[in-house]
């Protein structure tokens, strides 16, 4: 079956017509080209795939497309492509080590997101317990977590600035997202 | 000591920030105009006839393309360097991973769908699933051809006189261990594209660890299709995890070659994860039999060595580890009398395949543990019982292993100080420690251990260098683009490694056996060297001095001690090339290491260099449960001259989670010839949670041969990981597990033994 869904993808106003067994990822990756997000297992077992649905960070190939209806989606993709530069937890992953083969980045970085911006201090436990779901082979996580307790450092201090709103048009409360989902569903 | 710019420096891998935003292709992301997607049928059963098969509703299924089967397979192909494997197995099946047919249709799930329209009828045959029982005399054949399941390699070697030493020792130890079958799990799955062109060309798009040779295997493919003097190319996207699991060609991308022959159109075949667990290659399980001496002063003056591998029902690289095997049995501490003795055993299991070590992760697990074991009995501390033998600078080892740069010492040193060895241990704690020794300037395993490197600078001082190398993740990149920057005068930056082509790439054998930055680094230092000859031989001209008074620094040429006379690299680089008469910048060179392939007896000098570390651990062991938690840990490893800190310390770091994986977690489940765990949620990775302090001492010993003075480190991380957590439970509870991976269940019926014997 097919039926049309709106919802808001890195900030911009989407609407398509997506079958009902289409997952998130499937949508995503195969219908919208958006090839950041990765599938390593299809099963929720490794998080590859992780995005963030209205601040919540999910399996995307767990969640079904139809699900999004009138939500905030944000993917690997919009978090640096408005300001043309890196987010800080990108910049972060760049500069700490956190990368070698980059196949569970950018779900690691969309779980470490989903963490920071709620909490830009969280502790290391509260970054493992965050990153639990999230699977490398390559670094050991050490790097991984030193990148993101340095990020949520960074996005703590722009805070601080009373920037972070300006800088990363990917953190958007709950109001304002309420607001622009509202806004497609009408 | 030399002061260095650019070597040494922490600089982020060159690809990070395209990785970060997801911009990296992987093979997942490749899609070519009208490309087909391929799938495969494995065998339903470990050991059986195929005595029917109908494919005739598979092929009549709107949007498939082609159907294949094993009779579709041209006789003269097989692979593997056994040549025991086609691609598809047409009268009999060996294992469940055996492949039986392929289907290309317009979708993944059209050809799925066709897959299951397949009709298979077997006669199933007894299967032998324990590679001592599968040495039997009445054991079923796993190939009848082969009269026997032990096979024809010749895993042999006997040093000095181990009977004689082990009469004259006073101290001997000896015991039976195992280890299992794990696997390589790389984030990204396997899969390929592969295409022709009008004139019967190939292209493959594989994430492979051996571009070159994988490029041999398609040609040898071609020809058993009668398609003769056609070139082949492989593209390689970003590899997303390799571990060694990418260093052979497998049934995939032949059969993606042979679909996308007989279809005229691309024709991708990509895993999903249950398929990546149950039809890719594992590290080679064992069964190893050691026994060791030692002198009254603690001298080692034995070892002994039996080992039986499954090999599973085809071969791959997995049964040529005993040659790896043998680096740590015959080198690893001074021993002078060495037997070893393995046999690669036919199964109706899965096979095996180059994994991280090579081999040496089990040799080490059974000679350190028997380490410790020896010490114990002869009374000597385990940590003074290793510096007795440790290995010296100068050493020839009885294989005739020349030890050059050797910081086994020091590495001790270090893990005692780091792992604060001398502080007292709590209720339940133990400290344990093992050694280990690796290749570290390449390994001669085929004729040519080489890697060609390219270089070309353009008109704003920018280079392009060429590699044979890989880059899978390691950061081979930034060895190569470090290394000439520095060579050059230039920044990191200013150097783009292309290494994903052989269209354009030189020849290299392979990312194996830590050689990467060794031997890539190395040809890459060549042709920098190399073009750095010929542009200053320009400036000199130009200034009018000799060109041993001109240095590039700073991307700038200049006069030694004359401030007034310098011009920037990129201004005479258009200069050179600009003038009447004018010359291109371009330079070349092929780096193949003085080192020596094995003898008949196995003796040689394998590797330039070797690289030696030392790891220690402080486990707490729960006596009621059997959970082993590991408090933290220590891996000094002496690398020559660390290139980059920061990715070396991240490679020490994998290796250690994926050691620590391999010694308490680990294990692919199979039951006659069957995987139970084809899964995340029950294969036991170490998570996020699972994560332990890890300190990472490194070990400068400024190879005289290394680029720099560098060896390589890809793979120790893992190696003497297992033996030193199992010596540290001894410690702690007193209780010797000898079978991998040490799970609670083994830990808590070891001590239930231990306190009934008591």
């Amino acid at each position: 079956m097919t039926k049309p869904i709106s919802f808001i993808l890195n900030g911009d106003e989407i609407s398509c017509d997506i079958q009902d067994h289409w997952t998130l990822l499937h949508l995503l990756r195969e219908e919208l080209g958006l090839i950041g997000t990765k599938e390593g297992c299809g099963n929720g077992e490794c998080g590859a795939c992780t995005v963030i649905v209205d601040q919540l960070a999910v399996n995307s190939c767990l969640y079904l497309a139809a699900d999004v209806q009138g939500k905030l989606v944000q993917t690997i993709e919009g978090l640096a492509v408005h300001t043309g530069s890196l987010h800080p937890i990108q910049q972060s992953f760049v500069e700490n080590g956190g990368i070698q083969c980059g196949f569970c980045t950018p779900g690691m970085i969309m779980s470490a997101k989903a963490l920071l911006d709620k909490d830009a201090e969280a502790d290391r436990e509260a970054i493992k317990h965050a990153l639990a779901g999230n699977i490398c082979r390559c670094t050991g996580y050490v790097q991984i977590l030193d990148s993101v307790a340095a990020a949520g450092r960074q996005m703590a201090e722009n805070q601080g600035e009373g920037a972070a709103a300006a800088k990363d048009p990917g953190t958007i409360t709950q109001q304002s997202m309420n607001k622009k989902a509202g806004e497609v569903i009408t | 000591m030399i002061g260095y710019n650019v070597v040494g420096q922490r600089i982020p891998k060159l690809d990070a920030a395209q990785k970060a935003m997801g911009r990296a292709e992987y093979i997942q992301d490749v899609r070519l105009p009208g490309m087909l997607f391929g799938k495969i049928l494995y065998s339903r059963h470990a050991h059986a006839k195929i005595t029917a098969m109908d494919i005739s509703k598979a092929r009549a299924l709107p949007g498939v393309h082609a159907v294949l089967t094993g009779k579709d397979i041209p006789p003269r192909m097989r692979m593997g360097f056994y040549k025991d494997n086609p691609p598809l197995k047409a009268d009999k099946v060996c294992c469940f991973r055996d492949e039986i047919a392929a289907v290309a249709a317009v979708s993944e799930e059209v050809a799925k769908k066709a897959l299951s329209l397949i009709e298979v009828e077997y006669e199933p045959l007894p299967g032998v699933f324990d590679p001592e029982a599968a040495m039997e005399k009445n054991a079923p054949l796993v190939h009848e051809a082969h009269k026997s399941n032990v096979l024809k390699l010749p895993w042999k070697l006997h040093y000095g006189d181990v009977e004689a030493a082990e009469k004259d020792s006073a101290f001997v130890a000896e015991d039976r261990f195992t280890t299992t079958w794990v696997t390589h799990c790389c984030l990204s799955t396997s899969g390929a594209v592969a295409l022709f062109d009008a004139s019967d060309n190939l292209t493959v798009y594989s994430n492979t660890q051996i571009p070159s040779l994988a490029q041999k295997d398609f040609l040898e493919t071609l020809a058993a299709m009668d398609l003769k003097n056609k070139r082949v190319r492989v593209i390689k996207p970003v590899i997303g995890g390799g571990f060694g699991s990418k260093l052979d060609t497998y049934a995939y991308e032949h059969i993606a070659i042979l679909l996308a022959h007989k279809c005229r159109k691309p024709v991708k075949i990509l895993f999903d994860r249950k398929e990546e667990f149950e039809a890719t290659s594992t590290r080679q399980p064992t069964v190893i039999y050691i026994r060791q001496g030692c002198d009254k002063e603690g001298h080692l003056t034995f070892r002994n060595i039996r080992m039986v591998l499954d090999n599973g029902a085809r071969t791959s690289w997995g049964a040529t580890t005993p040659s790896v095997m043998m680096m740590p049995i015959t080198s690893l501490y001074r021993v002078p009398n060495v037997r070893y003795d393995a046999k690669c055993v036919y199964t109706n299991n899965t096979y095996s395949q180059a994994m991280r070590g090579y081999g040496n992760p089990q040799a080490t697990f059974a000679i350190e543990s028997c380490m410790d074991m020896l010490a114990k009995k002869a009374g000597i501390d385990p940590v003074a019982f290793r510096r007795i033998n440790q290995n010296e600078p100068g050493d020839v080892t009885p294989q005739g292993f020349k030890i050059t740069s050797c910081g086994l010492g020091q590495c001790i040193d270090a893990v005692e100080k780091e792992l604060a060895a001398d502080q007292p241990l709590g209720e339940g704690e133990g400290i344990g420690v093992a050694s280990l020794i690796h290749v570290g300037g390449g390994a001669r395993i085929y004729k040519s251990d080489g890697c060609g490197a390219i270089l070309k600078m353009d008109d704003f001082g920018k280079v392009d260098i060429f590699t044979g190398g890989t880059d899978m993740g390691q950061g081979l990149d930034n060895m190569i683009a470090q290394i000439v920057a520095e060579e050059l005068g230039l920044l990191a930056e200013d150097i783009n490694v292309v290494h994903s082509d052989t269209d354009v790439c030189p020849w290299d054998v392979g990312a194996h056996a830590s050689r990467s930055t060794f031997v890539a680094g190395n040809a890459a230092l060549g042709a920098a060297r190399r073009a750095k000859q010929t542009l200053l031989a320009f400036g000199a001209r130009l200034f009018e001095v000799a060109p041993e008074d001109l240095v590039m620094e700073n991307r700038t040429v200049s006069v030694k001690n004359d401030p007034e006379k310098f011009m920037p690299v990129d201004k005479l680089l258009r200069k050179a090339h600009f003038s009447p008469g004018g010359t291109m910048l371009m330079a070349d060179y092929f780096y193949d290491p003085p080192n020596e392939n094995m003898g008949k007896d196995f003796r040689c000098n394998l590797s330039v260099t070797y690289s030696f570390g030392v790891h220690g651990v402080r486990v707490h062991v729960d006596k009621e449960t059997g959970k082993v938690l590991v408090k933290n840990y220590v891996a000094a490893h002496d690398v020559g001259r660390a290139i980059n800190p920061m990715l070396l310390e991240g490679q020490v770091y994998g290796g250690v989670i994926m050691g620590l994986g391999y010694a308490l977690s680990e294990e692919v489940m199979i039951k006659e010839g069957q995987i139970k765990n084809p899964n995340f949620r029950d294969y036991k990775l170490f998570t996020a949670k699972d994560v332990v302090p890890i300190k990472a001492p490194v070990i400068e010993t400024h190879d005289p041969d290394g680029p720099f003075g560098a060896k390589g480190i890809g793979e120790p991380g893992c190696v003497p990981t297992a033996p030193a957590v199992a010596n540290a439970i001894f410690q702690a509870v007193g209780v010797r597990i000898k079978d991998l991976p040490i799970t609670p269940e083994k830990v808590l019926a070891a001590i239930q033994e231990q306190s009934k014997g008591s």
